[in-house]
C-alpha cells in the first residue's frame, strides 16, 4: 500500500521534536502496546501552581505517522494550561500535520490521548480529580468508541455510523458494529481495536463485540 | 526522485528486461494480429503464440497444451482452486492448504469455506517448512485438492515440492502449487515433482505485468472462471494478450538461460546482505538459515529488527532511496501483521519489526553495502527513540543517533 505523507509529517518523522525522557518529570503515561505496533511514552513537567506544561518529551515505538503525531503533539501542548489540553480533539495532531491517510488516523488519537492520560495521572496525584469510579453507561461506552478510527475513512466509528447497538446487561456489555460489505477486510482490526480500548477501562464486565456486514452476516 | 534508487523489492515486482521490452514493442507496433484471425497477420500471431507456449512449457518440462495463459498469478490461483473445487464438487468438498499461502489462495479457500466447503490449513515450522506429518493427517476421503506454495513470498522458504506431490499422488488427490516466486529462480520440473496444477507469472522475473500462466497436467479437469470464446483450449476466454505473452516467454527464456550464473551472483549478494545486517544487535533472520540456507530463495532476505516498527524503517529507507517491504501491520492496508510471520511463530511485535529485502540480477555489491550502511543507521536512530526498549538494553537509547538528531535540528 503506497502511503502519501505530507511534507510536514515527513519533517516531524525525520526530525522529531522533544524527543527523549525527562528524568525529573512529574507526569508520565504510556499508551498503546507493542503487539498493536504502536506505543508512545510521554514524560512531562507540569507547574503544580500554574498548571502549565513547562516541558514535555516523548519516545515512540511505531510507524512514521506515530512518530510524527507524537512529535507535533508535544509542540502543540508545550506552554499550555492542562485544562486547555484536556479539551483538545483526538484528530488535532493529524490536522496540524496537514492531514494523515485515513488508515493512519488512529495515530493521532494515540498521540493526543497519551498526553491526556499523563495529565489525568498528574491530576489524581495532586488531588485535583478523584480516582473516578466510572459508572458504565451507554454514553461512556460511546465516548470510548469515539477513539476507534475506521481505517478506510479515518473517522471514528461513532461518527461514521458503524455502531449499530450497545447494550449493558448487568455484567455483560454487548456491542454490534456494522460494516459495508467491501469493508469486511477491516473486521479483524476493528474488533481488536475496540477490545483494546474497552479493556483499557479495566472494568470487570464481560465484553462481547460482534461485527456484522450490512448484508447481515456475522464476520 | 532526485536520487538513485536502490531497488530491493523484487519479490513485489521487477524492472522489465530491455530485451523483453524491445520484443514486446514489436508485437504492439508491427505484428499486432489476433491469433484467431484467418489472414496473414493472424497466422503470424498464431505461430508466435505457439512459440511462446512452447517456450514457457519447456521451461518447466510441461507440454504446450498443458499451459493456459492468464492475467497473472492471482487469476491462476483463483482458476486452479475454484476450478478444481467446483469441477469435483460431487467427489468431495475438502481442500487442504498451507498456513503460509498467498492471499489469492487463502481468500479463495476462505470464500469456498463460506459456501460449505471444508478447508484445513497445514502447519509450518519456525523456518516455514511444511509439517509433512500434519499434511498426511489432514487427508479425508472427501479431499479433492491440496495447495502448497512452492516458495514463500515473504520468508523465501522453498518447500520439498517433490515429496508433497508424491504424497498427494499416492492419495489420489490433485496437487496445486503457487510458484509465482519460484519460477525463473529455481529449476522446476512439473513431471518429476508430481505437480498437477501450477501457478506462475512474468513480472517477478523482469517480464511484463498482467500476464501469467496456469499449468494443468493433461487429464486434469476444472471448471473455467469466465465464459466467452474458446481461447486457451476452451478454458480461458478472451483475446490472447500476445505482446505480454511474447514478453513472458522471452523473460522465461532469459531467466532459464542465465539461471546458474544469476543464482550464483544473487546468492553471493544475498549472503553479503545477511552477513552485513546480522552484525546489527537484536535481530532475527526469518525463514531458512544455517544449514537450511540452501532451501531459501536466492534473492530473499527477511529480518526482524527488534524493538522498532517496520513501516518506520521502510519510510526512512525510502527517503534514502532504498526500496524494501515490510510485514508489519502498519504497512498493510488492513492493519494486520503478515500471516506468514505469525504462522512461523512470531509474536505480533516481532512481525511488526520485519523488513523484506528481495534482490535481482540488476543489484550490485555497492548497492548492498550502501543498504547495509543505511539500514544500520536507520535502526540505530529508531531504537534511540523507541519506547519499547527493555531496561536490560537501555544502551540502545544512548547510541550516536542522538547526535544525528542534534545535527539535524540545528539545520544540518
Amino acid at each position: 500500500m503506497a502511503l502519501k505523507y505530507t511534507e510536514k509529517t515527513i519533517d516531524h518523522f525525520t526530525k522529531p521534536r522533544n524527543l527523549g525522557t525527562i528524568s525529573d518529570a512529574n507526569a508520565e503515561a504510556t499508551e498503546g502496546s507493542p503487539a498493536c505496533g504502536d506505543m508512545v511514552n510521554y514524560t512531562l513537567k507540569i507547574n503544580p501552581e500554574t498548571l502549565i506544561i513547562e516541558d514535555i518529551k516523548f519516545r515512540s515505538y511505531g510507524c512514521a505517522s506515530n512518530i510524527a503525531t507524537a512529535s507535533i503533539a508535544t509542540e502543540m501542548v508545550l506552554g499550555k494550561h492542562i485544562d486547555e489540553v484536556k479539551k483538545m480533539g483526538t484528530t488535532e495532531a493529524a490536522n496540524e500535520l496537514g492531514g494523515l491517510p485515513p488508515v493512519k488516523m488512529h495515530c493521532s488519537v494515540l498521540a493526543i490521548n497519551g498526553i491526556k492520560a499523563a495529565i489525568r495521572e498528574f491530576e489524581k496525584k495532586i488531588g485535583r480529580i478523584q480516582d473516578e469510579k466510572r459508572v458504565l453507561t451507554e454514553k461512556a461506552l460511546l465516548n470510548i468508541l469515539k477513539n476507534v478510527m475506521h481505517p478506510k475513512h479515518g473517522v471514528n466509528l461513532v461518527d461514521n455510523d458503524n455502531i449499530q447497538r450497545i447494550r449493558i446487561d448487568g455484567q455483560d456489555i454487548f456491542i454490534i458494529i456494522t460494516l459495508e460489505p467491501d469493508e469486511e477486510i477491516y473486521a479483524s482490526n476493528i474488533h481488536d481495536e475496540v477490545m483494546e480500548h474497552l479493556e483499557s477501562m479495566k472494568c470487570t464486565h464481560e465484553i462481547m463485540v460482534k461485527i456484522e456486514s450490512k448484508t447481515g452476516n456475522f464476520i | 526522485m532526485d536520487h538513485d534508487i536502490i531497488y530491493l523489492d523484487n519479490g513485489d515486482t521487477t524492472r522489465i528486461d530491455d530485451d523483453v521490452l524491445d520484443l514486446m514493442l514489436k508485437y504492439y507496433r508491427d505484428s499486432y494480429g489476433n491469433p484467431v484471425s484467418l489472414h496473414n497477420l493472424g497466422i503470424e500471431a498464431d505461430e508466435n503464440l505457439l512459440w511462446a507456449r512452447n517456450t514457457i512449457a519447456g521451461s518447466v518440462n510441461a507440454a504446450p497444451e498443458e499451459i493456459i495463459f492468464t492475467s497473472g498469478a492471482t487469476e491462476s490461483n483463483n482458476m486452479a482452486i475454484n476450478g478444481v473445487a467446483e469441477y469435483l464438487r460431487n467427489k468431495g468438498n475438502h481442500i487442504i492448504i498451507s498456513s503460509i499461502e498467498h492471499s489469492s489462495v487463502k481468500a479463495v479457500a476462505h470464500r469456498l469455506k463460506s459456501e460449505g466447503y471444508k478447508v484445513d490449513e497445514v502447519r509450518v515450522d519456525s523456518e516455514g517448512f511444511l509439517d509433512i506429518e500434519d499434511l498426511k493427517s489432514k487427508f479425508k476421503v472427501t479431499t479433492v485438492l491440496v495447495s502448497v506454495i512452492y516458495a514463500n513470498f515473504e520468508i523465501g522458504t522453498v518447500q520439498n515440492i517433490e515429496e508433497i506431490g508424491k504424497i498427494c499422488r499416492e492419495k489420489g488427490v490433485l496437487f496445486h502449487t503457487d510458484a509465482a516466486q519460484a519460477f525463473g529462480k529455481l529449476k522446476i520440473d512439473v513431471k518429476k515433482e508430481n505437480i498437477d496444477l501450477m501457478t506462475f507469472n512474468a513480472h517477478k522475473n523482469h517480464g511484463p505485468k498482467g500476464i501469467g500462466a496456469l499449468y494443468i497436467r493433461k487429464g486434469v479437469k476444472l471448471k473455467k472462471l469466465m465464459e466467452g470464446g474458446s481461447h486457451e483450449f476452451n478454458l480461458r476466454p478472451g483475446t490472447e494478450n500476445l505482446p505480454a505473452i511474447m514478453g513472458f516467454a522471452k523473460s522465461a527464456e532469459i531467466a532459464y538461460r542465465d539461471l546458474e550464473a544469476n543464482s550464483k551472483s544473487i546468492i553471493k549478494l544475498r549472503d553479503r546482505l545477511i552477513e552485513g545486517l546480522t552484525k546489527i544487535d537484536h535481530i532475527t533472520l526469518n525463514g531458512p538459515k544455517g544449514e537450511n540456507l540452501g532451501m531459501r530463495l536466492p534473492h530473499n532476505v527477511d529480518i526482524t529488527f527488534h524493538y522498532i516498527e517496520g513501516e518506520a524503517i521502510l519510510m526512512h529507507l525510502s527517503l534514502r532511496g532504498v526500496c524494501v517491504s515490510s510485514g508489519s501491520a502498519c504497512s498493510s492496508k488492513t492493519l494486520e501483521p503478515s500471516h506468514v510471520l505469525t504462522a512461523i511463530g512470531l509474536k505480533h511485535e516481532q512481525a511488526h519489526g520485519s523488513i523484506r529485502f528481495t534482490l535481482s540480477k540488476y543489484n550490485t555489491e555497492n548497492e548492498i553495502d550502501e543498504t547495509i550502511k543505511n539500514v544500520t543507521e536507520v535502526v540505530s536512530i529508531l531504537r534511540s527513540m523507541s519506547s519499547f526498549i527493555p531496561e536490560e538494553h537501555s544502551e540502545l537509547l544512548n547510541q550516536n543517533a542522538k547526535t544525528f538528531y542534534k545535527n539535524k535540528n540545528n539545520g544540518e
